[in-house]
């Protein structure tokens, strides 16, 4: 009995943790309707620099507790600061924009942090006063958790306070229910936003502030908060401040009770509650409807099948393709192989979000389970390789219509989440399940065999199946199944009115752009002989998000375009600088802000210019 | 002979009784016009025989088939077409490629691959453009129209699924006085011609009274009158509704 007590105690702990974190990222959404993936890097700013503080002056509760509140306040700094340089010129953005441009501040955070405070994990000091345990039935339990589990009230009740007895609460809480209501009634929604960004950034700093004394400060903590703090927001209801609340403690108790239960899938069970919430109470627990946000190219310049020599450029280029190891060496056609892989996976992607207006943060999953069905095919089945290959699309296909029947039951940001909650399911089973996936050693020994192990050898293959597959999904662009795509995006009210199925054929193109993408994953485990969960993590995704906003949304070519040029600056730039990270975070920036239409549209626009003229 | 038989009707949001217990027929042939003030329940009306809202009660019959509880995809298969409020057509693509969506709707020719799209009943789209007056811009993109062509194209591609009704909400809201008769008098030789049934909802009592061959009026929630246009136009409860009565 104690020992569960024991338990449902360190859940509150948690839940603590978790709510003053997620509390932030709620208001910051509610009021600026962004999704604000730096929030986990300021919970991670906040630690590293509690961190600094407390040694410094930790030795007194007095200094102990200034140097929290010190880290807290410095954070919320940043926090507005990021609001005046960034968010606010992408308040009228798409979706897509805002997650990337934010995701951009967590690259950049990264490398500075690591350059701050070094890529050695910290173990800070325990809290002065509060250094040992009590007994709770017979079982000790740490002083200082005890005070983190009164804080969550504590800090719920103070925000409660400040949104119902204040007047800059109250302003907030306008802009939230109406931003538009609000700026007319002669709020300057700009320093309403600037100060909310300050107050979820110091709350995230606080909350990692106060994790010093608990767990070593490290370069990890950023992802994997702030995809905690989605799933309770989300859960609790996007913009619902005591919905997070509710969803802390449910999520805190989940994991220290599912630990017990189910020690194998811990990972996996937070995102399954989501899931199955999100399925059940579609806006979570305690959320109003929004409005249908905008999707990322909600409408667009007609697609127009060129005429002429350009109606033969994909073919051509694909022959030119072919010859190319006539003439280079090994390195090129290495480069070269991994750029015609990524450019399906960005292919398959843009498929989802510049037809179909799906923008999904989880692609990465659907190029991890191919690699994994390659690969454990090859393991376990001793598969030759046409075999592996063939079951590389077949298991992401599968996945894909798995997460996919439940991802495209909603819409915006609420698909965006569902399908980043998928691809971290995916990514905790291969992560976990040591047994058949080798967990993080992850599986060797996947190579071709000898017909195809040459370089020269294995471009071509590569070239035959990815660049085929390719050409497969510009005919469907162009064919009704395209079309069918776009019409749900223009006007899924339309498009039901002239009997189309529109979740179904968002269904079928989730499946298809899985599937695609687990081809690619297949092709890539027998380039690099090997796999891991790394495959299926969020970066992944981000960076095929990337590939096709570089390459521009708007156009077919875009996504292979934005392949080989991501994959040839990241290739180049690692090899020249260990800031990379740092350098893609200012190029993502600079993109969302100054060439939305990336290279394909800002090329398209030049051309159509001159055209004019 | 009629087509859609719709008995008893019901449909509430909250407390507010939107539509309360209403019945109407409609024959080939026939232009009904559905009015009333605003708030009456017209849109929820035509929301709740297209499929787009269920009802709480009563019954929708389309040549006896029941359509209630049927999304408004499969209604549309039965044939019941229909134009919006608020004109919803697919911006990113041409007027042609609109009205050609339709016909691969209808066609189960949705999951192609591989064969271009822009090719696939352009002729017959571009004939029913041209009926429509929309011919000269078949290849602009939807989304640069005028809203009183996106009414025209609407109407194209509610023709283009072959409806036995068309259901018709606002249908010249928008437009011109110029424009609107026009559009009316198009629609009235297209049931002629296709012997189709239209009902439709309208503001202007010009266009109403000038094209429909009979006239239901709904007023908070209940047909209140019923007949040609001349014996509604001289009913005194609907001249108590839109005028106001002293009692």
């Amino acid at each position: 009995m104690s020992f569960y007590l024991v338990q449902f105690l360190s859940g509150l702990a948690t839940a603590a943790t978790l709510f003053l974190v997620s509390s932030g990222l709620t208001i910051v959404f509610g009021v600026t309707r962004i999704v604000n993936f730096a929030h986990g890097s300021f919970y991670m700013l906040g630690a590293y620099i509690g961190w600094s503080l407390i040694e410094r002056w930790g030795t007194t509760p007095m200094g102990f507790w200034g140097g929290v509140a010190l880290a807290s306040l410095a954070v919320g700094l940043l926090g507005a600061l990021m609001e005046v340089g960034l968010l606010r010129r992408l308040y009228r953005s798409p979706e897509l924009f805002q997650l990337l441009a934010t995701f951009g501040v967590v690259l950049i955070v990264q490398d500075v942090a690591s350059a701050a405070w070094g890529a050695e994990d910290l173990l800070g000091r325990r809290a002065p006063g509060l250094k040992g345990s009590v007994d709770i039935l017979d079982q000790p339990f740490p002083l200082y958790d005890l005070v983190l589990i009164g804080l969550g009230p504590v800090v719920l009740g103070l925000l409660w306070l400040l949104f119902n007895r204040t007047r800059w609460g109250t302003l907030v809480r306008a802009a939230t229910q109406d931003r538009e209501m609000a700026s007319a009634l002669g709020v300057d929604p700009a320093r309403l936003f600037t100060g909310v960004l300050f107050l979820g950034s110091a709350l995230a700093g606080l909350g990692g502030a106060l994790q010093v004394p608990r767990e070593a400060v490290t370069l990890h903590m950023d992802m994997a908060i702030v995809v905690e703090a989605f799933v309770v927001v989300v859960v609790g209801g996007m913009g619902s401040l005591t919905g997070a609340f509710v969803a802390s403690l449910l999520i805190g108790q989940l994991q220290a009770f599912g630990i017990l239960i189910f020690p194998q899938i811990t990972l996996v069970l937070v995102f399954l509650f989501m899931a199955v919430v999100l399925v059940l109470r579609p806006y979570g627990l305690l959320g109003r409807a929004e409005d249908a946000p905008p999707t990322a190219a909600s409408t667009g310049p007609p697609l127009v099948l060129a005429s002429g020599l350009g109606r033969w450029a994909p073919a051509l280029l694909l022959a030119a393709l072919a010859l190319v190891p006539l003439v280079a060496g090994d390195y090129t056609l290495i480069v070269l192989t991994e750029v015609i892989i990524l450019a399906l996976v960005a292919a398959s992607l843009h498929l989802l979000i510049g037809l179909g207006g799906l923008v999904s943060f989880g692609h990465a999953a659907y190029f991890g389970l191919g690699a994994y069905g390659a690969a454990l095919a090859v393991k376990h089945l001793a598969a030759p390789m046409p075999l592996a290959l063939a079951a590389a699309p077949l298991l992401a296909g599968a996945g894909a219509l798995l997460a996919g029947w439940f991802c495209v039951r909603r819409s915006g940001l609420y698909f965006a989440m569902l399908t980043l909650a998928f691809a971290q399911i995916a990514w905790s089973v291969v992560f976990q399940w040591y047994g058949v996936t080798g967990g993080d050693n992850g599986i060797l020994g996947v190579w071709p065999p000898g017909w195809a192990s040459g370089k020269a050898a294995y471009y071509w293959l590569t070239l035959a199946l990815a660049g085929g597959t390719l050409l497969l999904l510009r005919r469907a662009a162009f064919a009704p199944f395209g079309y069918t795509l776009r019409a749900g995006r223009d006007s899924a009210l339309r498009a039901e009115a002239v009997g189309i199925d529109v979740r179904r054929h968002q269904w079928l193109a989730f499946a298809l752009a899985g599937a695609s993408a687990g081809l690619a994953g297949g092709l890539y485990a027998f380039s690099k002989g090997s796999v891991f969960p790394t495959l299926m993590a969020v970066p992944v995704s981000v960076d095929a998000l990337v590939m096709v906003l570089m390459g521009g949304i708007q156009t077919l070519s875009g996504p292979v375009v934005g392949a080989a040029v991501f994959h040839l600056l990241e290739t180049q730039a690692m090899s020249l600088t260990d800031w990379w990270r740092l350098g893609l975070g200012l190029v993502i920036v600079l993109l969302v802000l100054v060439f939305p239409k990336g290279i394909a549209g800002f090329a398209r626009d030049l051309w159509l210019r001159r055209v004019d003229r | 002979m009629s087509l859609l038989v719709v008995e008893n009707l019901q449909r509430a949001f909250g407390g507010v009784k939107a539509v309360r217990g209403v019945s109407f027929a409609l024959a080939a042939g026939e232009v009904l016009a559905l009015i009333g003030p605003n708030g009456a329940g017209k849109s929820t009306c035509f929301n709740l025989l297209n499929g787009q809202l269920r009802p709480d009660a009563g019954t929708v019959r389309l040549d006896g088939v029941d359509l209630v509880g049927l999304p408004p995809r499969r209604i549309w298969r039965l044939g019941v077409g229909r134009t919006f409020q608020i004109t919803a057509t697919f911006a990113s693509m041409t007027v042609a490629e609109n009205v050609q969506m339709v016909f691969l709707s209808r066609a189960h020719r949705l999951l192609g691959l591989w064969t271009p799209a822009a090719g696939a009943f352009r002729d017959e789209a571009l004939a029913l453009l041209d009926r429509v007056g929309m011919a000269a811009q078949a290849d602009r993109p939807c989304g640069v129209l005028a809203y009183g062509d996106l009414k025209r194209v609407e109407l194209a591609m509610a023709l283009a699924g072959d409806p036995k009704i068309l259901l018709m909400d606002e249908p010249t809201a928008g437009m011109a006085p110029g424009e609107r008769q026009d559009l009316m008098a198009l629609t009235s030789s297209l049931v002629r011609e296709r012997g189709l049934a239209v009902l439709f909802t309208e503001h202007d009592m010009d266009v109403v009274f000038g094209h429909a061959t009979r006239i239901i009026v709904l007023d908070r929630g209940q047909l209140i009158a019923e007949g040609p246009p001349d014996a509604v136009r001289a009913d005194p409860r609907v001249q108590a509704v839109y005028l106001g009565s002293p009692a």
